[in-house]
């Protein structure tokens, strides 16, 4: 008890010296957070997607069509329960800026296949009927102030012209891995307006996704579909929604891992800071120390009160930094949800969070008890600070 | 009277760990915010040297990028038609009418797929840009199926390499040839005939036409002609324009990240500073006062302290550097959010990204320094002296 007093009056000799440090840790530990959310931000895509939805593409790249006479060869092979299909359409609402995922799809067997994406049924009623309709996500919506009944206009890049919608319902993410920015309209819409203006694309869609009756079985029915097709005209190739998302990353890996790289060196900028305070304590404390040996107190007692106090100073730090990282992060998704449309704090960020304090605690006592425990009595009386 | 230089010198000998820790502290700092600044330099730089300011492309409206880009091959002719495009040396215009597309690719090792740029090249493709030349092997010929690699392509990509295939469009294409592309986005393409290949990929259309300009200054003339043409839907841009517009989701994502780390990771490095020069005045208290005693003014021991800060910004900043220099061994390779298309720059190194760097360490040291330097300077002699 009386050491636990020890380390708690000792860590606030120097209040000044010792609030910067727990501002430094507080810093770091929130900086250290907001990076390893955006690691997960950046496979929220993948741990969103589910290991019984397969994605059927053209084998050569995604910018090449499948035609949809597919559809119901597809629907022919053993295990396939639902099949839809979509376009990336991808439009531009005013400005370059303002981008968002937007595609056209099937509807009814989209969101039968897609069950996270939640639509009050009258809303799912409306949308079905009308052919210029559209869905867009909660986020989307509320960021540009749409309602129920607006009229939209995209520009197309890959399909031209100027394309309006009407919006007849607001979804929602099931839960909160959901991308709630997304804006999703009738494929028929685009065929038909195709057949008319560009009639040698139409009938043609991006990619079919399938629903599987087993999903254990998903692999075989991926390498069964992709069979089917092999040496046509359009060669496919099928994976789980999992590894087409992963693709995507894999692409993008050296960002990701220059993110990784960069808060670890955030941990070590803060580890030399807090390293620096324990040892500058313990040189100016090492009479106090040798007081200590002579009244017979082990380097076990002394280098316990060291680690007590980096650890307390660190801990300070790492919870305000923790706590902070909630109201940052929201801050953070509004901003950037052009870029990152599911940015949420994840428990095991916490985890690392407190993981990476302690050993920064830790290594920072390292040093300074070693030399605590080390100098003789003699030598620690004799100096001075 | 000044204190000597040496003084604010040994003062950080003296107290070494604690000098090295927070020199490394502000290292790591520079090191991060130069590679920032040479990451964006390098991109910056890909893109300048890929497009050149006398050459057009013109792509469908609105479309963004040739990928997405279609020209039907009526336009094209009407394109080619126009006066202000330049007359090569065989008498033909110097315009390529091009096609664009992705094709995925396993990596070489890894096995990982990667979208790849594959263009179709007219005659005049080459002499549009003189950036490109070919290393190794020859030319395709036309109405074959052979294609040339960019460098960075057959190095990391399986079937990428002189006189092996690649299978794509249900055909086997021989690689015939290597092209060094320096630093430019072409290093990441492949290149075959355009006639070969739209048969392959079954595509009707060109992507892009692009033509140089026989006089740089008849762009807006051109540009105005070809945009308002009722028979053409389609818009030119000029090259540099072009492939900035390219990666400018790209630069502004690396511009924010970087401001937003710089701007956290020098507030960790300036508090590491202000401790350890805090710490170092309160050490000194007595040796403050014998100072202010024996005649030295509050100004030079200001001035003493400050310089000891500097100093620390100074090492830290430079070492920082030093290893930074070593990131222009690496090159970056990822997709390109707008294109889905791989891009490969690397990092580079200017004479005015050292500046900034070992300004802003100054600047760091200046910071964490002159609060306790404030406090030294405002000592009591009486008191100070009192303090030992």
């Amino acid at each position: 008890m009386h050491i636990l007093k020890l380390i708690f009056k000792n860590a606030f000799r120097h209040k000044l010296r010792t609030f910067l440090t727990v501002l430094g840790v507080t810093i770091a530990i929130l900086a250290f957070g907001l990076l390893r959310t955006v690691i997960s931000a950046w496979y929220a895509g993948v741990n969103a997607s589910s290991a019984s939805r397969l994605v059927t593409r053209n084998s050569i790249s995604l910018i090449f069509p499948l035609p949809l006479s597919y559809q119901e060869k597809i629907r022919q092979i053993q295990g396939v329960k639902t099949v839809s299909y979509g376009n990336w359409f991808g439009g531009i609402y005013i400005d370059e800026k303002n981008f968002f995922a937007n595609y056209a799809v099937e509807p009814k067997t989209y969101l039968e296949l897609y069950p996270e994406i939640v639509i009050p049924p009258d809303q799912k009623a409306a949308f079905f009927r009308e052919r210029k309709g559209a869905v867009a996500g909660i986020k989307l919506a509320a960021k540009y102030g749409w309602k129920i009944g607006d009229l939209i206009t995209l520009k197309g890049t890959i399909f031209p012209g100027n394309w309006d919608f009407v919006l007849r319902g607001i979804y929602k993410g099931r839960d909160e891995t959901v991308d709630e920015t997304a804006f999703v309209f009738h494929w028929n819409y685009l065929n038909e307006t195709l057949k008319q203006t560009i009639p040698r694309r139409a009938d043609q869609v991006g990619w079919y996704m399938i629903g599987v009756s087993n999903p254990n079985l998903a692999a075989d029915v991926a390498v069964r579909i992709d069979k089917a097709f092999k040496n046509s005209l359009a060669e496919t190739l099928t994976e789980t929604e999992k590894s087409f998302q992963l693709s995507f990353i894999s692409m993008t890996e050296a960002i990701v891992i220059a993110i990784q790289l960069v808060s670890f060196v955030i941990i070590f900028i803060i580890m030399a800071v807090v390293a620096n305070t324990m040892a500058m304590t313990a040189r100016e404390r090492i009479g106090e120390y040798a007081v200590f040996k002579t009244l017979g107190f082990s380097g076990f007692h002394i280098s316990g009160l060291i680690f007590g106090e980096s650890i307390f100073v660190t801990m300070l730090g790492a919870a305000l930094g923790i706590f902070l990282t909630f109201p940052v992060a929201k801050i953070f998704s509004q901003e950037l949800s052009t870029y990152f449309p599911v940015f949420n704090v994840a428990t095991e960020t916490i985890y690392m969070d407190i993981a990476a304090s302690l050993l920064v605690a830790l290594v920072a006592g390292i040093f300074p008890s070693w030399r605590a425990i080390n100098i003789r009595i003699a030598d620690g009386l004799r100096r001075i600070g | 009277m000044k204190i000597p230089f040496s003084y604010s010198l040994r003062n950080l000998w003296t107290r070494r760990l604690t000098t090295a820790l927070t020199i490394a502290g502000m290292a790591l700092v520079v090191f991060v915010f130069a590679a920032i600044l040479m990451l964006a330099e390098g991109l910056q730089k890909t893109l300048v040297d890929t497009g050149s300011y006398d050459n057009v492309v013109v792509i469908r409206k609105a479309a963004g990028s040739e990928v997405q880009s279609g020209v039907e091959r009526l336009q094209a002719s009407i394109v080619e038609t126009q006066p202000e495009i330049a007359i090569g040396q065989n008498g033909k215009p110097l315009l390529a009418k091009e096609l664009v597309v992705l094709i995925m690719l396993p990596k070489r090792g890894s096995d990982k797929p990667s979208n790849v740029v594959i263009r179709g090249i007219s005659e005049s493709s080459m002499t549009l840009r003189p950036q490109v030349k070919l290393i190794e092997g020859r030319m395709p010929r036309r109405g074959s199926l052979e294609i040339i690699a960019g460098q960075s392509i057959a190095k990391r990509f399986k079937g990428g390499g002189i006189g092996e295939t690649l299978r794509f469009g249900m055909r086997d294409w021989t690689v015939v040839g290597i092209f060094d592309a320096g630093n430019t986005g072409y290093a990441s393409e492949i290149w075959g005939d355009v006639d070969q290949l739209m048969q392959a990929f079954r595509r009707p259309v060109y992507s892009s036409v692009i033509f140089k300009l026989r006089d740089s200054s008849e762009f807006e003339k051109i540009k105005e002609r070809i945009e308002t043409d009722p028979r053409l839907t389609l818009e030119a841009l000029r090259e540099t324009r072009y492939y900035e517009k390219q990666s400018e989701m790209m630069a502004k994502f690396l511009r924010i990240l970087g401001m937003t780390l710089t701007i956290i990771f020098s507030l960790g490095a300036i508090i590491g500073a202000m401790i350890t020069m805090y710490a170092s005045v309160a050490n000194r208290t007595g040796e403050i006062g014998t100072m202010r005693a024996i005649g030295f003014q509050r100004r030079s021991i200001l001035t003493a302290f400050i310089i000891e800060s500097l100093l620390l910004g100074f090492i830290g900043g430079f070492i920082g550097l030093f290893f930074a220099s070593f990131l222009q061994l690496f090159t970056i390779s990822t997709m390109n959010f707008q294109t889905f298309s791989e891009l490969a720059f690397s990092f580079t190194l200017t004479l005015d990204i050292t500046y900034k760097a070992l300004l802003f360490s100054l600047i760091m040291g200046f910071v964490g320094g002159v609060l306790p330097a404030i406090r030294a300077s405002r000592m009591n002699i009486v008191d100070a002296l009192w303090a030992s």
